[in-house]
C-alpha cells in the first residue's frame, strides 16, 4: 500500500482536513471492478487529452483549448459515481468530463480538430462539447454561466420526481463571480439536487487563486455562508474524489439539497494553448508532477495486490483507442457549410422573416 | 368576449398555459404570493401553488440559467424579469447561452422557455426603469422577440410563446397594464410572427410596437379627421420572426412609410423594416420613410421632459404633416 502523499500537498493548497485521504478507508468501501474502472478512466482521459495537445502541435487543432491534464482524477472519481441520467455541466476546460461519461474520442478530437465526425458537427468546439445522450448537458465558456443552469436542471428533476442529480463543475476563478453566489442560494434554498464541484487548481487563468480570493478555500469557506458543510477532498486521488461523489449523490437523492465540494489538484499544463505558464514556482509544478494523479494510482493498484500486465494491457488498449479515434478524425472530412446555417430554431431552420 | 385589462391578461394567458401543461412553471422575483410588483401574475400562487409558482430571490442569473436548465431537461418555464432595464444583469444567459445553445450544440437541445418582462416608458421612473430595449434582443440570432398591445394579444401571444419550441422574449409595456379591452373567452392563441393591419387607408404606412399603437391610432385618426390623410396602422406585435409581408403590401399600396418606435434611436427596430423596405420596394416608394423614435439619449425621470422625448400622438401627426409638406402631394389614393 503506498503512504498517502497529502503531507506534499503544497501549503498554498490550503491546511484544511482532506477526506477520504486515508487510503485504507477508501479501498476498503471500493470494490476491486470499481478501481480498474476507475484506472480505465484515468488513462482514457490522460492518453485523449495528450493527444489533443500532440494535434495542436501539429496544428490540426485550431482555436484554443483548455486541457485537464493533472485534474482527471476528479472527473473520473465523479463520473464513476453517476448515474447514467445524471447531468453533468462542465467548463471550457471540460473534456475529461465529457469523456468520463462516456462520450466517444473520436467525437471529442473531431470536434476540437473541427470535423463533420465531432461531437457538435463542428459547430461548438472545443469549448463547448456536449453529448445528451451521455448526460453531458454541455461545456460552457463564459465562466460560472452554467452553475444556475445546473440548479435549474437539478429543479427540474426534483419537479418531476426523478432521482436525477445535476453536477457543475468548476474552476476556482469561478468562486468569485455572481453567478457561483446566486446558484448555491437558490439551491440550498430549494433544497435541490445538485453537487458543485470546484476544481481547485490554484490558479485563476494566469494569477494565484490565493491573491485574488478573501478566504483560502475559495468554495469550501464560503460554504457556511449558505447552510452547508466545508467539504474539500484530495483531488488527485480518484478514490478519495470518487467517495465523496458518492456521498453527495446519496444526499442529493435523498433529498438532502445541493453540496459543494472543493477538490484540490494541479494542471500539468497553462490556462490555455496561449499560455506556457511561466509564473508557476518550478518547485510548485515539480511537487505537484509527483504527485500526478494517473501514475499514483497505479502505484496503489500493484500496492493493493493488481498483476502489473493487467494494467498494462489496459494501458495498450487505451493508447490504441486514442490511436483509432486519432485515425477516425483525421479521415473525417470538415462539415458541410450548409450545417452553419442549420438549428438556429427548433425547426431546424434559421428564418427571422417571412 | 370578456373584458380584461392588460395585465389580466398576463395572469389569463400563464393561467390558460399552466391549465393544459404540467410542464408549464413559472418563476421570479415576487410573482408568487405578492402576484407580481405590477399585480400582472395575482391568483397565479393561489390556483398552481408554490411548487408550480415559484417566488425567488433577487438573483437574475440564477432566475434565467433555472429555467434554461429547466427547459433543457423537459420542462417549459416561464421567468419573470421586473423590468426590462434589468435584463442587462442577466444578459448572459439571454444573449451567450439560451440563444445558443441549440444552435452550438447542433440541435441536441431544444430551448422552450419564455422570459416576460415590463418594458418602456410613461411610469416616470428615470433611465433604468423605463428603457425600452426590444431592440437589445432583435440583435440576437435565436431569440423569439414579441410586444403585445392590448389586453387579447397579450394572452393569445403569451400562449402562443409558452406552446413555442424556441426561447421568447416577451415584453409587457408597463403604461398599457391598465389598459382594458375584450378577450375572447376559452382557449386563445395568437400565432408569433404575424403583425395585425389594424386599419387601412390609401395614403401612409405608419408600423408602431406596443404603448406606439394606440398613439399610432389616434395619430391616425386625426390625421383623417383634420387633415385628409388617411393611414394604414400596421401593429407589428412580433420584431422576430419579422412579418416583413404584411408590411411590404401596405407600403406597396401606400407609398409612404412611418415607423414609430419608444426605443432610442439607433438600431431601433425601424431601422431595420426600413432597411428591408429600401432594399425590397424602393421604386414603390413616393418619399424616404420616417423613422419617429425616442432620441438617442437615456431618459429622463421628470414626467415634463418624459413625455417630450417619447413618441406622442402631437409628434407622430407633425413628423407626418412635415414629411407630406414637401414631398409629394398625399390625400388622392394611389
Amino acid at each position: 500500500m503506498s503512504k498517502p502523499d497529502t503531507a506534499s500537498i503544497p501549503a498554498a493548497a490550503g491546511t484544511a482536513p482532506l477526506r477520504g485521504a486515508d487510503p485504507h478507508t477508501a479501498v476498503a468501501s471500493i470494490l476491486p471492478q470499481d478501481r480498474l474502472v476507475l484506472y480505465r478512466l484515468l488513462l482514457e482521459l490522460r492518453y485523449c487529452e495528450k493527444r489533443a495537445n500532440d494535434l495542436f502541435l501539429q496544428n490540426l487543432i485550431k482555436g484554443t483549448s483548455h486541457l485537464a491534464l493533472g485534474q482527471e482524477a476528479v472527473a473520473a472519481g465523479f463520473g464513476h459515481a453517476m448515474e447514467p441520467d445524471d447531468y453533468t455541466f462542465c467548463t471550457y476546460r471540460g473534456h475529461h468530463h465529457t469523456l468520463a461519461r462516456g462520450a466517444s474520442m473520436t467525437g471529442v478530437l473531431g470536434e476540437l480538430m473541427g470535423r463533420e465526425c465531432g461531437l457538435l458537427g463542428g459547430k461548438g468546439g472545443s469549448m463547448h462539447l456536449t453529448s445528451v445522450k451521455h448526460g453531458v448537458m454541455g461545456s460552457y465558456a463564459i465562466v460560472g454561466g452554467h452553475l444556475p443552469i445546473a440548479v435549474g436542471a437539478a429543479w427540474s428533476a426534483q419537479y418531476r420526481g426523478t432521482r436525477q442529480v445535476a453536477v457543475a463543475f468548476f474552476g476556482d476563478g469561478t468562486t468569485n463571480i455572481g453567478a457561483f453566489h446566486e446558484s448555491l442560494n437558490l439551491a440550498a434554498v430549494w433544497k435541490l439536487p445538485v453537487v458543485f464541484v470546484c476544481e481547485n487548481n490554484l490558479y485563476m487563468e494566469y494569477t494565484p487563486i490565493g491573491n485574488v480570493t478573501a478566504v483560502a478555500n475559495p468554495a469550501a469557506d464560503r460554504a457556511a455562508a449558505y447552510g452547508l458543510p466545508s467539504i474539500i477532498v484530495d483531488g488527485n486521488d480518484v478514490e478519495a474524489v470518487y467517495r465523496v461523489a458518492r456521498e453527495a449523490f446519496a444526499l442529493a437523492r435523498s433529498g438532502g439539497g445541493p453540496s459543494l465540494v472543493e477538490c484540490k489538484t494541479y494542471r500539468h499544463s497553462g490556462h490555455s494553448r496561449a499560455d506556457p505558464a511561466k509564473y508557476r514556482p518550478p518547485e510548485e509544478l515539480q511537487a505537484w508532477l509527483e504527485r500526478d494523479p494517473v501514475p499514483a494510482y497505479r502505484l496503489r493498484l500493484l500496492a493493493a495486490g493488481v498483476a502489473e500486465d493487467v494494467l498494462r494491457r489496459m494501458e495498450d488498449d487505451t493508447l490504441k483507442q486514442v490511436d483509432e479515434a486519432t485515425a477516425a478524425c483525421k479521415a473525417s472530412p470538415p462539415p458541410p457549410t450548409a450545417v452553419a446555417y442549420t438549428d438556429v430554431w427548433a425547426d431546424g431552420g434559421n428564418a427571422w422573416r417571412n | 368576449m370578456a373584458e380584461l385589462s392588460y395585465r389580466e391578461a398576463v395572469a389569463a394567458g400563464i393561467a390558460q398555459e399552466m391549465e393544459r401543461d404540467e410542464r408549464v412553471v413559472f418563476l421570479g422575483e415576487d410573482i408568487g404570493a405578492a402576484g407580481g410588483v405590477f399585480k400582472a401574475t395575482v391568483g397565479l400562487y393561489e390556483r398552481f401553488g408554490p411548487r408550480r409558482v415559484r417566488d425567488t430571490p433577487i438573483s437574475e442569473l440564477a432566475i434565467l440559467g433555472a429555467a434554461m436548465g429547466a427547459a433543457m431537461t423537459g420542462l417549459r418555464p416561464i421567468a419573470e424579469i421586473m423590468f426590462s432595464d434589468f435584463l442587462a444583469c442577466c444578459w448572459d444567459y439571454v444573449a451567450n447561452e439560451i440563444a445558443k445553445t441549440r444552435y452550438m450544440t447542433n440541435g441536441q437541445f431544444t430551448m422552450p422557455l419564455v422570459i416576460r418582462t415590463a418594458n418602456g416608458a410613461g411610469s416616470r421612473f428615470g433611465a433604468q426603469h423605463s428603457q425600452s430595449v426590444e431592440n437589445w434582443a432583435m440583435a440576437i440570432p435565436g431569440i423569439k422577440v414579441v410586444a403585445p398591445s392590448n389586453p387579447a394579444d397579450v394572452k393569445g401571444l403569451l400562449a402562443a410563446a409558452i406552446r413555442d419550441p424556441d426561447p421568447v422574449l416577451f415584453f409587457e409595456h408597463k403604461s398599457l397594464y391598465a389598459m382594458k379591452g375584450e378577450v375572447p373567452d376559452g382557449e386563445w392563441v395568437e400565432p408569433l410572427g404575424r403583425a395585425k393591419v389594424l386599419q387601412q387607408g390609401d395614403d401612409i404606412t405608419i408600423v408602431a410596437l406596443a404603448a406606439m399603437v394606440p398613439r399610432a391610432l389616434e395619430a391616425a385618426r386625426i390625421l383623417a379627421d383634420e387633415h385628409r390623410i388617411f393611414a394604414t396602422v400596421i401593429d407589428l406585435r412580433t420584431l422576430v420572426p419579422l412579418d416583413t409581408q404584411t408590411v411590404l403590401a401596405e407600403v406597396i399600396r401606400t407609398g409612404r412609410l412611418f415607423t414609430v418606435e419608444e426605443n432610442p434611436r439607433l438600431c431601433g427596430w425601424g431601422a431595420e423594416v426600413s432597411s428591408i423596405v429600401i432594399e425590397e420596394c424602393f421604386y414603390d416608394l413616393d418619399q424616404p420613410v420616417v423613422r419617429i423614435t425616442t432620441p438617442h439619449i437615456p431618459l429622463p425621470a421628470a414626467d415634463a421632459l418624459e413625455d417630450a422625448v417619447v413618441p406622442s400622438v402631437a409628434r407622430i401627426v407633425s413628423e407626418v404633416l412635415h414629411a407630406a409638406d414637401f414631398r409629394a402631394p398625399v390625400g388622392h389614393g394611389r
